[in-house]
C-alpha cells in the first residue's frame, strides 16, 4: 500500500510540475504583452506615423524608421523569396533523393538558426567594405540572407506535402517536369508557400543585429538605398538605450508597433497555412 | 483528285509534326533551363554558407596574424593599446547559455509534456499556438523589456535575497557576490532563458507526439500512472529528439545578440560573480563594431564572430544530426 500511496504522489508532483511550467511559459507572453501595451500604448499617436525621429528630449515620430524598416524587409523578401522558392523547389522536385539535397537541407538548416549578427559581418565584409559606406540596400541584402532558409525550408514542405498523383496525372497528359510543377505542385501548395514568405516578413521585420552594420541608421527620411537608412529596431536600440525620456516612450511605442505587426503576421500566417493543410 | 487530297494530308501530317517537334523542344528547353535555375539555386544556398565563412576568415586574418592562438585564451581587450584577447566574451556566451539551459530544458520539457500528454484536446492548438507566438517575438523587444522591466525588478527584489542567501555558503558566496546591479550575467541568462524556452517546448511536444500510442497504453495496461508512462516509455523513445531540441536551443542562446546586448552590462572583464556585468561575443560585436576605428580593432571583432560562428555551426549541427537521426527512426 506504501508504495501505492508514493506512486501516486510522485505522479501528482511531477504533473503539477509540468502544468505549472506551461503556466509559467504562458505568463511570460502574457506579462511582456502587457507591459509593450502599458508602456507603449501610452505614446502612440498619429504623430508617431507622420513625423521624422526628433532630436533628444523633442517630441517627433518614427515615420523615417517606419518607411525604412518597410523598404528594407519589403526589398530584402523581394531578393530572398525566390531564391528561396526556386532552391525549395530543386529540393522536392528534382533532386528528392540526391545527395545535393541532403547536403542542402542541412546546411539550410543551420543557416536557419545560425546567428543574425554573423550575417551582417559577412554582408559588412562583402558588401559595405566594397561599396566604402554603409546603405540599405547592404541592409535589405542581409535581411535577405535571413529570408533564405526560411522560405526554402517552408517551400520543400509544403511541396513535398503535395500528393504524387496530382503530378502524375499531369506527367500523364505528356507535359513536361517544369510546367507540372508550376501549373499543379505550385498551385496545390499555394497556401503553404505564401505562409512560409509571411513567416519569413515577421522573422525579419523585427530583426535589428544585421542591420547595426550594414544599413546603419539615419535620423532624417531617405529612400536612397545607397544612403544609411534608419530602421524601426535600429532606432529602438538608440532610442532605449538613451538616457531622454522622450526617446525611450517613442522606443516603447515603436516596439509596440513591432510586436503586434509581427504577432499579427505570424497568426495570419498560420491561419492560412492550416487551412491550406485541412483541404 | 484523291492524289491531291493525300498530298495535302501529308503535307498537314508533316506540318504537325514538324509542329510537335517545336512544341517538344520548347517544353525540354523549358524543362531545362527550370531545372537548371532551381539547381543554381539550391547550390546558391551552399555558396552563402561557404561566403559566410570565407568572409569571415578573410576579415579575420589581420588579428590572426597579430594574436594568433593566444587570441582565444587571453582577456585583455583594449582599444587604445590595440591588444584584444576573446576569452571573456567567450566567457560570457558560454556562462549565459548555461544559466539560459539551465532554466529552459527543464521547464521546456514540463511544456512539451503538457502539451502532449496532459493537455486538454480544445486547449491544446491555442496553447501550442501561444509558444509559438513567444519565439516570433523579436529579440529586441525582449531587450528593452529586460532593461526597463525585468533587470529593475531583480535589482530591487530577486538579487539582494540571493545575495543574503548565498552569503555563507562556501563556492556560491562568490558565485552570488553583490552589489545587485540589476543587468549582468544573471539577467542576460534568464532572459535568453525566457527566448529559448519556446523552441526546447515545441521540438519536445513534436517529438512527443511521435511516440506510437500502442507503447503508451500498453505501458497503462500494466497500470502505469501517467507520470510513469511519461518517465520510463514516451521519454526513453524521445530522447535522441529531445537532445536535439535542446542542442537547438542551445544555438540560439549562443548566437542570440540585441537581447542580451541591452542587459549584460557591456563589461569587457571576466566577471567573478554572476550578478557582475560581463559581455558576449554577440554583444562585443553589436556594441563596438560601428565605432571600432583602426584595422586591428575592426578585425579583431570579425574574428570573435567567427569564433562565434563556429562554436554554433558545430552545436547546430550536432542538434540537426539528432533530430535527422529521429526522422529515419520514425520514417
Amino acid at each position: 500500500m506504501a508504495v501505492y500511496t508514493s506512486r501516486r504522489r510522485s505522479n501528482a508532483i511531477w504533473l503539477s510540475l509540468c502544468y505549472a511550467s506551461a503556466a509559467f511559459g504562458l505568463g511570460w507572453l502574457v506579462i511582456i504583452l502587457a507591459t509593450l501595451l502599458w508602456r507603449g500604448a501610452g505614446g502612440l499617436s498619429l504623430a508617431v506615423f507622420t513625423q521624422m525621429t526628433p532630436p533628444p528630449d523633442q517630441s517627433g515620430g518614427l515615420l523615417n524608421a517606419i518607411a525604412g524598416s518597410l523598404i528594407m524587409t519589403g526589398l530584402g523578401v523581394a531578393i530572398g523569396t525566390p531564391l528561396g522558392v526556386f532552391a525549395g523547389t530543386y529540393m522536392a522536385e528534382y533532386g528528392r533523393h540526391t545527395k545535393l539535397t541532403f547536403v542542402v537541407r542541412f546546411i539550410n538548416d543551420i543557416l536557419l538558426s545560425a546567428p543574425s549578427i554573423v550575417i551582417g559581418l559577412f554582408v559588412y565584409e562583402v558588401m559595405v567594405t566594397r561599396m566604402g559606406h554603409f546603405s540599405g540596400i547592404a541592409g535589405a541584402v542581409a535581411l535577405a540572407v535571413i529570408v533564405v532558409p526560411v522560405v526554402v525550408r517552408t517551400t520543400e514542405d509544403m511541396l513535398l506535402l503535395v500528393p504524387a498523383p496530382l503530378r502524375e496525372a499531369a506527367s500523364a497528359l505528356g507535359l513536361p517536369r517544369s510546367t507540372v510543377i508550376r501549373k499543379v505542385a505550385y498551385r496545390a501548395a499555394r497556401a503553404g508557400l505564401i505562409t512560409g514568405v509571411l513567416l519569413a516578413v515577421a522573422r525579419v521585420s523585427g530583426e535589428t543585429a544585421p542591420l547595426l552594420f550594414t544599413a546603419l541608421n539615419n535620423q532624417f527620411f531617405s529612400t536612397d538605398l545607397n544612403a544609411p537608412m534608419a530602421s524601426l529596431p535600429a532606432i529602438i536600440f538608440q532610442f532605449a538605450m538613451s538616457p531622454y525620456k522622450a526617446w525611450q516612450s517613442l522606443a516603447w511605442s515603436g516596439a509596440l508597433i513591432i510586436t503586434f505587426a509581427v504577432l499579427a503576421l505570424s497568426i495570419f500566417a498560420r491561419v492560412l497555412g492550416s487551412k491550406g493543410s485541412s483541404r | 483528285m484523291a492524289d491531291i487530297a493525300v498530298e495535302s494530308g501529308r503535307v498537314a501530317y508533316k506540318d504537325a509534326a514538324a509542329r510537335r517537334a517545336r512544341a517538344l523542344r520548347a517544353f525540354r528547353f523549358r524543362n531545362g533551363s527550370f531545372h537548371g535555375l532551381t539547381l543554381t539555386a539550391a547550390v546558391a544556398v551552399l555558396v552563402i554558407l561557404g561566403g559566410v565563412i570565407l568572409s569571415l576568415i578573410e576579415g579575420s586574418l589581420p588579428a590572426i596574424r597579430a594574436f594568433g592562438f593566444g587570441f582565444l585564451y587571453t582577456s585583455v581587450w583594449n582599444p587604445v593599446t590595440d591588444q584584444y584577447g576573446a576569452l571573456a566574451a567567450i566567457y560570457g556566451t558560454l556562462v549565459t547559455s548555461a544559466i539560459a539551459m539551465f532554466f529552459a530544458v527543464p521547464i521546456g520539457i514540463g511544456i512539451g509534456i503538457f502539451l502532449s500528454e496532459l493537455c486538454p484536446e480544445i486547449l491544446r492548438r491555442p496553447i501550442g499556438i501561444a509558444v509559438e507566438l513567444l519565439a516570433g517575438i523579436p529579440s529586441i523587444i525582449y531587450g528593452i523589456w529586460g532593461l526597463f522591466v525585468f533587470a529593475p525588478f531583480l535589482q530591487r527584489h530577486i538579487q539582494p535575497a540571493l545575495i543574503a542567501a548565498f552569503a555563507k555558503v562556501p563556492v556560491l558566496a562568490s558565485l552570488f557576490a553583490g552589489p545587485p546591479y540589476g543587468i549582468g550575467m544573471l539577467t542576460a541568462g534568464v532572459i535568453l532563458a525566457i527566448m529559448v524556452l519556446p523552441f526546447v517546448a515545441a521540438i519536445s511536444r513534436d517529438v512527443f507526439a511521435t511516440v506510437p500510442a500502442v507503447l503508451k497504453e500498453a505501458g497503462r495496461g500494466i497500470g502505469c500512472t501517467t507520470w510513469e508512462v511519461v518517465r520510463h516509455i514516451v521519454m526513453p523513445y524521445a530522447r535522441a529528439g529531445v537532445v536535439g531540441g535542446i542542442m537547438l536551443g542551445l544555438g540560439r542562446a549562443l548566437g542570440e545578440t540585441m537581447a542580451v546586448t541591452f542587459v549584460i552590462g557591456n563589461a569587457d572583464v571576466i566577471p567573478h560573480s554572476l550578478l557582475a556585468p560581463g559581455t558576449t561575443i554577440s554583444a562585443a560585436i553589436a556594441n563596438e563594431f560601428t565605432e571600432a576605428v583602426g584595422d586591428l580593432y575592426t578585425s579583431a571583432l570579425i574574428e570573435l564572430g567567427l569564433i562565434l560562428f563556429v562554436i554554433t555551426f558545430f552545436v547546430l549541427a550536432i542538434a540537426r544530426f539528432m533530430l535527422m537521426r529521429l526522422e529515419r527512426n520514425v520514417g
